[in-house]
């Protein structure tokens, strides 16, 4: 029989994050269908009581946690300590997280150091047929496996907004707290903050209901001659600032940042959508002056709508990439999409 | 007592991200279709992560980079041609499968097993490079686990940047959830550190460096041992191609304030 460990990290408010409840109702969901395998609750922090009460009815048949002052910053040797803990005093065989980047930089290692495998990324789990089964994507989302495994310990890394979060009781849990003695080679690293755009100039939302993708046409050579980038920049601000929409932004426009092309301030390769950039999940994206080549598209495996607007009728999207096309100058056409969001 | 760094870089080899891939069943698992066929490239986040460790070692004296990869010998024979006139490295080759659906704990045992076997390597001045998660897989797995096989505490994966203070220790900036970078301090070497994009652009084909990189690229391919690796336990169900084809409605000659409103009302849900 399996025994499962919902594993998680606090927040640095010591709640969990969405994406934990989420893991968690996977996790509830196959213990469900495993029927009878107990379920374990595994979390990190400096302090996990009240992350553990928050969920306190999910019928956990423990409640295990690694807390103090060692382990409140996202750092590998003190985190690969403590989940390694978890899972050992679990005897955990499944073993059920969030792909935070706190838990990506880390449990693939700790699955090695227990002796386990790891699957990373996965988008969906299911126990149909009495075993664990899971599904992921290859080749930068190009095709989709699902699969099972017959080692454990087996780690399961669950993506963001791949199942929809626990949601129960909260209440009093108590937590057996398990002993973590971190040696000093475990201290050489230090996480001292973390780096942010200025707030007018973050431009990556990833709640956002709208992803906005921009391609290197925005700077290039426009019909009257000329090129328009400072502009292009105003109206994607504006836009971005109105439709409260996230920005994305191609290779060729990212690339351009580089290379001292008249370019947007605040493109940077964190926005770059596809092969060697994001994929992010939105309900809707919109691209404008982007050519929706194949690398690039692949990064929108995750958005349900997709739209684009651009000047040539040939271009990637009309190939079946995207729902509709408009063949138009996106400078005109956000312009007075600009005008209209701002008379809502 | 040196100051330089041993900066081993594992690097994939990856389809050509612009081919077509289809996926076929085999008795021993998934592949891609004519995958001997089709160009390969470097691992795009890997080369990222071999063109910061060729900057590194140059603006620190007595470092030496190795590219440890994996791969059928006769691909990397090809991908070498191009990404030895790029920086100077020198090859460590294994001769096996690449492709996605092989499984990282193997690949992470056969890579940390050809670092082990670097002769003369100075585990104390170790950085182990590569891309935080390669073009096939995925994962983002395997540097992590060749960290744990060579007993390396300090762990990073979305590097964008590595500056090295006075001291010696290192600050370190990873990619973290809504656009942001984590910052992290570090003593110094040994350490992992996954690249995603850094900082640097593709250095421009240099025939000299190419030139002295083949004396020794040539020679390893010879050396290179077959490398078994496979996905042992693991049983592929079902892997298929998303049925992505959407009936694209072109709209052509609609007035752009149409168009503007037809966008708004999409977007607001009106
Ligand atoms: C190894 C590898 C990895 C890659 N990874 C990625 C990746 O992660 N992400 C990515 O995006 N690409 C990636 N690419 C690059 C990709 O193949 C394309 O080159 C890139 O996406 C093109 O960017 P673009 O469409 O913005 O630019 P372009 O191809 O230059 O297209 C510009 C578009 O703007 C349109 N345009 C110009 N002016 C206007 C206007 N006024 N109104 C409307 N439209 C206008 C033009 O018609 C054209 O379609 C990768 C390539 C390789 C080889």
């Amino acid at each position: 029989m399996e025994t499962l460990l919902f594993l998680a990290h606090v927040e640095s408010d010591g709640s969990l994050a969405t994406q934990a409840r989420e893991a968690l109702g996977a996790a509830r969901e196959m213990a469900d269908a495993l029927s009878g395998a107990p379920l374990h609750v595994g979390v990190v922090g400096r302090d996990v009581a009240a992350a553990a009460g928050s969920i306190a009815g999910c019928g956990a048949a423990r409640f295990l946690g690694v807390a103090g002052a060692d382990f409140s910053q996202p750092r590998y040797a003190s985190d690969a300590a403590a989940a390694e803990a978890l899972c050992k005093a679990a005897a955990a065989t499944v073993v059920i997280a969030p792909a935070t980047s706190r838990w990506c930089r880390v449990l693939p290692g700790v699955a090695q150091r227990v002796g386990g495998r790891v699957d990373t990324h996965v988008t969906g789990i299911s126990a149909d047929g009495g075993a664990p089964s899971v599904t992921r994507w290859y080749y930068r989302q190009r095709m989709e496996a699902t699969l099972t495994r017959a080692h454990r310990p087996w780690i399961i890394v669950l993506d963001p907004g791949c199942g929809a979060p626990w949601k129960g009781e909260a209440g009093a849990a108590t937590v057996e707290v398990v002993p973590v003695k971190l040696s000093e080679t475990c201290r050489r690293t230090t996480v001292t903050g973390v780096q942010a755009p200025p707030a007018d100039q973050q431009t990556i939302r990833p709640d956002a209901g709208l992803l906005f993708v921009a391609g290197a046409g925005w700077t290039k050579t426009q019909p009257d001659g000329k090129v328009h980038a400072a502009e292009a920049a105003e109206l994607i601000l504006e836009f971005l600032r109105k439709a409260q929409a996230s920005l994305g932004g191609s290779k060729s426009l990212v690339d351009l940042t580089g290379e001292g092309q008249a370019v947007l301030p605040f493109m940077t390769h964190l926005n770059q959508i596809g092969q060697t950039g994001a994929t992010p999940r939105h309900p809707k994206g919109l691209s404008a002056c982007c050519h929706g080549e194949e690398p690039h598209v692949v990064g929108w495996r995750f958005i349900s709508e997709r739209r684009a607007i651009n000047l040539d009728p040939n271009c990637g999207w009309a190939r079946g990439k995207a729902d509709v096309l408009y063949v138009a100058d996106a400078f005109a056409v956000l312009r007075r999409v600009n005008a209209l969001l701002g008379e809502k | 007592m040196t100051t330089g760094y041993q900066i081993v870089v594992c690097g994939g080899i990856v389809p050509d991200p612009l081919q077509t891939l289809d996926p076929v069943a085999n008795p021993a698992g998934p592949t891609i279709k004519n995958e001997m066929m089709l160009p390969a490239v470097l691992d795009p986040w890997a080369a990222h992560a071999l063109y910061e460790a060729a900057h590194l070692a140059k603006a620190t004296p007595g470092s030496k980079v190795w590219l440890v990869s994996l791969g059928p010998k006769a691909k990397l024979q090809q991908v070498m041609m191009t990404v030895a006139q790029k920086v100077p490295f020198e090859l460590v080759a294994l001769d096996g499968q690449a492709g996605g659906f092989t499984d990282t704990y193997e690949v992470a045992a056969l890579l940390a097993g050809a670092i082990q076997a670097i002769p003369g390597l100075d585990r104390s001045r170790l950085l182990v490079f590569g891309g935080w998660e390669s073009a096939s897989r995925g994962a983002g797995a395997t540097l992590q686990m060749v960290g744990e096989r060579l007993h390396v505490l300090d762990q990073f994966q979305g590097v964008d940047r590595l500056a090295i203070a006075a001291d010696g220790s290192f600050q370190i900036l990873e990619r973290i959830e809504g656009g942001r970078h984590q910052v992290s301090t570090c003593a110094g070497p040994p350490a992992v550190l996954g690249w995603a994009t850094g900082s640097l652009p593709e250095p421009p084909n240099n025939s000299q460096v190419g030139m002295a990189n083949m004396r020794t690229v040539m020679p390893a391919l010879h050396r290179a041992k077959p490398a078994k690796v496979g996905a042992e336990g693991v049983t592929f169900a079902r892997v298929s191609l998303p049925s992505q084809r959407r009936d694209t409605r072109i709209v052509k000659d609609l007035p752009v304030g149409e168009i503007a409103r037809e966008i708004v009302a999409w977007i607001t849900g009106a």
